[in-house]
């Protein structure tokens, strides 16, 4: 005590000598710096600004509660973060092509991008797929494409990552259904499904049902695979499209528990224990320009879901405490001005991931702003972790920016900050009900509009955007989906089509929709409705039929 | 009689759920004193149109980031025409790639805003260029 009123003392000396002597000569910069949630970074931070309680309690050890130094007790001095670069274009073919590269390229994981006719449940001959048919991903119509994308891959030996929501519970019927054929058992098989639905009405837009089936859908998954298919990751909790959206650090935090609160409250309602499913729990983060905020943000975020799950679900597990998460570096930040910059902004975006103890790793590609990346650009990006992993040492220790006067002050702040929104959400009636009142869009889109306001007067600097521009000279090698995939993918469904069996397609599908109605488990149906062959669309169809549609509200 | 505002139809085409752009335009523009209306995702060409014609708009923006506006932007443009109401001045912004911007504009979109582009010049591209009908 007497040490920290010295130093009390002591700053306010400095203040009024030394520092105030230059400052009235050399004036700062800014009034007021300030993180993108507001938090107002302090000139210096000391010891003062540590908070007294338990360093125990508050920091503890890796590996252990409330896991605020990370999940695993040895982090990257055991095994680096997962390197996991999204991918999927045009057909499958072509995806397995690149997936086979990335993998010869020393990427440790697969993650699959779906075009949106597939992430929609409609087919690629549906009017509403007109001009989509493999643009943002790998089209996917029937089991037969989902073959050929993992041929030669075996999945006992990949884990693989599926950025599916409305229609997860079709492709990772899908996923199964060619491990079966390769011989590979359900609890052999590893990955991911994103599963969040509720961040697609808040941000992302690739929802079909209303939100109750929807919930229902995925604690029919969490069950399904706590049994099935131990080794896989039922959900993943995602804040990266509302960041991408323009939400602020601490709206990401804020709104990710939320939503995931709304998810285990749900699993919880429908008889599971919570032990027994949180573990196969996961999580998904942007990782955006501010470098410190960043860095605190993960910290935050980890010792609150632990905090979350231990005061509010009463989880006994360690592992249910975990937040475990995958990062995506900001897309919503490349520039389409002078794009070699972006290389640069997603090396710090990365770096601020791993220093927030990232389980798995994305890093954009630079050409971004204009198209899906070209087979260069990615490899740079992929680079870009290596380079992190192997050369800069950050690696090393676990941590390392624990004890940080400045990163503990905004890890508090950030976990504070994210606490008191989820307390208002829970006022309310929880994630669910604000979302359907677009509450959650709203403050997004607020954010939104003040951070493009502050680019357009300035006192946000991009550079070569607002400030450091040149004279662009267009010269870039882009890559293009032929149009013609979507005639091919459109014959390669007919040909499906042709060599089922139609009385089993039919039969299978009546079987889903019984079940749709009750409330038996869908996955081994819908398993079964895969299996022969059943589309992506007919599947959506029938569960549209019983469920209903969501209508956004604008 | 006070000179009508211009009226501006904000619209979604085809699957792509990323409306964070869409959203700060028809802000802006209503701020800058249009009068706004934002069709929320996953609209067709066709309905596009029609809700342009029912709302009397003078223009129509469009936002895609899907990669799929090769496709639904002319259409929309075809679409006015084959109803006659090609007076609706048409302009589109996304994930547009720089070779795509002159076949686009021959298609019938007047002019394409990519990333990195300020609002206020969108509003001073359209209180120049449109003018509201009375």
């Amino acid at each position: 005590m007497e040490e920290r009123e010295k130093l009390i003392a002591e700053t306010k000396r400095w203040e009024e000598t030394t520092f105030s002597k230059s400052v009235s000569r050399f004036p700062e910069r800014k009034k007021k710096f300030e993180s993108t949630s507001h938090i107002e970074f302090k000139r210096l931070y000391t010891s003062i600004d540590e908070r007294e309680d338990d360093y125990i309690e508050r920091l503890g050890f890796p590996g252990e509660y409330p896991f605020t130094r990370g999940v695993q007790p040895t982090m990257y001095r055991g095994r680096f973060w997962t390197m996991r670069q999204y991918s999927g274009f045009a057909t499958a073919e072509e995806t397995n092509k690149r997936y086979k590269y990335l993998l010869e390229q020393g990427q440790t994981g697969l993650s699959v991008a779906f075009d949106l006719p597939t992430q929609i449940g409609y087919d690629s001959d549906h009017p509403m797929s007109l001009g989509e048919v493999g643009k943002v991903g790998v089209a996917i119509d029937t089991l037969s494409d989902m073959e050929t994308l993992f041929e030669g891959i075996p999945l006992d030996r990949v884990s693989t990552s599926m950025t599916i929501n409305a229609t997860a519970v079709i492709l990772l019927a899908m996923y199964l259904a060619v491990a079966e054929k390769q011989g590979v058992k359900p609890e052999q098989v590893r990955g991911t499904i994103q599963n969040d639905i509720l961040k697609e009405y808040v941000a992302r837009g690739t929802h079909i049902f209303p939100p109750r089936p929807s919930m229902r859908i995925i604690t029919d998954i969490f069950a399904f695979c706590k049994d099935n298919v131990p080794q896989w990751n039922t959900i993943s909790i995602s804040g990266y499209h509302m960041r991408e959206a323009g939400s602020s650090a601490v709206q990401e935090v804020a709104f990710t528990l939320a939503n995931a609160i709304a998810y285990v409250q749900a699993a919880i309602d429908v008889g599971l224990d919570v032990d027994d499913f949180a573990k196969r729990l996961s999580f998904f983060f942007n990782c955006h320009n501010n470098l410190l905020e960043e860095i605190a943000k993960f910290r935050a975020a980890r010792r609150l879901w632990a905090r979350i799950m231990k005061e509010r679900f009463h989880a006994q597990k360690p592992a249910s405490c975990m937040l475990r998460f995958h990062t995506q570096t900001a897309g919503s930040t490349l520039t389409l001005q002078q794009p070699d910059n972006n290389v640069v902004r997603v090396a710090f975006q990365a770096l601020a991931a791993v220093l927030g103890g990232t389980q798995s790793l994305h890093t954009n590609s630079r050409d971004e702003a204009l198209a899906l990346p070209s087979e260069e650009a990615v490899r740079i990006a992929l680079r870009t972790q290596q380079i992190i992993a192997h050369e800069s040492g950050v690696a090393d220790v676990v941590d390392p920016l624990a004890g940080s006067y400045t990163i503990e002050a905004l890890t508090d702040e950030i976990e504070a900050g994210a606490a008191a929104y989820i307390e208002k959400i829970d006022a309310v009636g929880g994630a669910v009900k604000v979302i359907e009142s677009g509450y959650m869009q709203r403050e997004i889109a607020d954010s939104a509009y003040q951070y493009q306001k502050g680019i357009e007067t300035k006192a946000t600097t991009i550079v070569g955007v607002n400030e450091f521009t040149i004279t662009e000279t267009p010269s870039e090698e882009i890559l293009r989906i032929n149009p013609e995939v979507e005639r091919r993918q459109k014959e390669k469904l007919n040909e499906a089509k042709k060599r089922r069996n139609q009385e089993e397609v039919a039969e299978r599908l009546s079987a889903i929709k019984k079940a749709a109605k009750t409330t038996e488990n869908l996955v081994p149906p819908i398993m079964d409705g895969v299996r022969s062959y059943a589309t992506v669309g007919e599947i959506s169809d029938t569960l549209r039929a019983v469920f209903g549609e969501y209508e956004e509200r604008t | 009689m006070p000179e009508r505002k211009i009226r501006v139809l904000i619209a979604k085409p085809g699957l792509d759920g990323h409306d964070r752009g869409a959203k700060i335009i028809a802000r802006a523009l209503r701020d800058a004193g249009m009068e706004v209306v934002y069709t929320g995702i996953r609209q067709t060409p066709e309905q596009i149109v029609n809700t342009a014609i029912q709302e009397d708009a003078d223009l129509v923006g469009l936002s895609c980031l899907s990669g799929a506006h090769m496709t639904l932007f002319p259409r929309v443009a075809q679409i006015l025409r084959n109803k006659k109401a090609e007076d609706i001045t048409v302009i589109g912004g996304g994930i547009i790639p720089f070779e795509d911007v002159a076949a686009l504009k021959k298609a019938g979109i007047k002019e394409i805003f990519q990333p990195g582009t300020y609002t206020e010049d969108i509003v001073q591209y359209i209180k120049q260029n449109v003018k509201p009908r009375q």
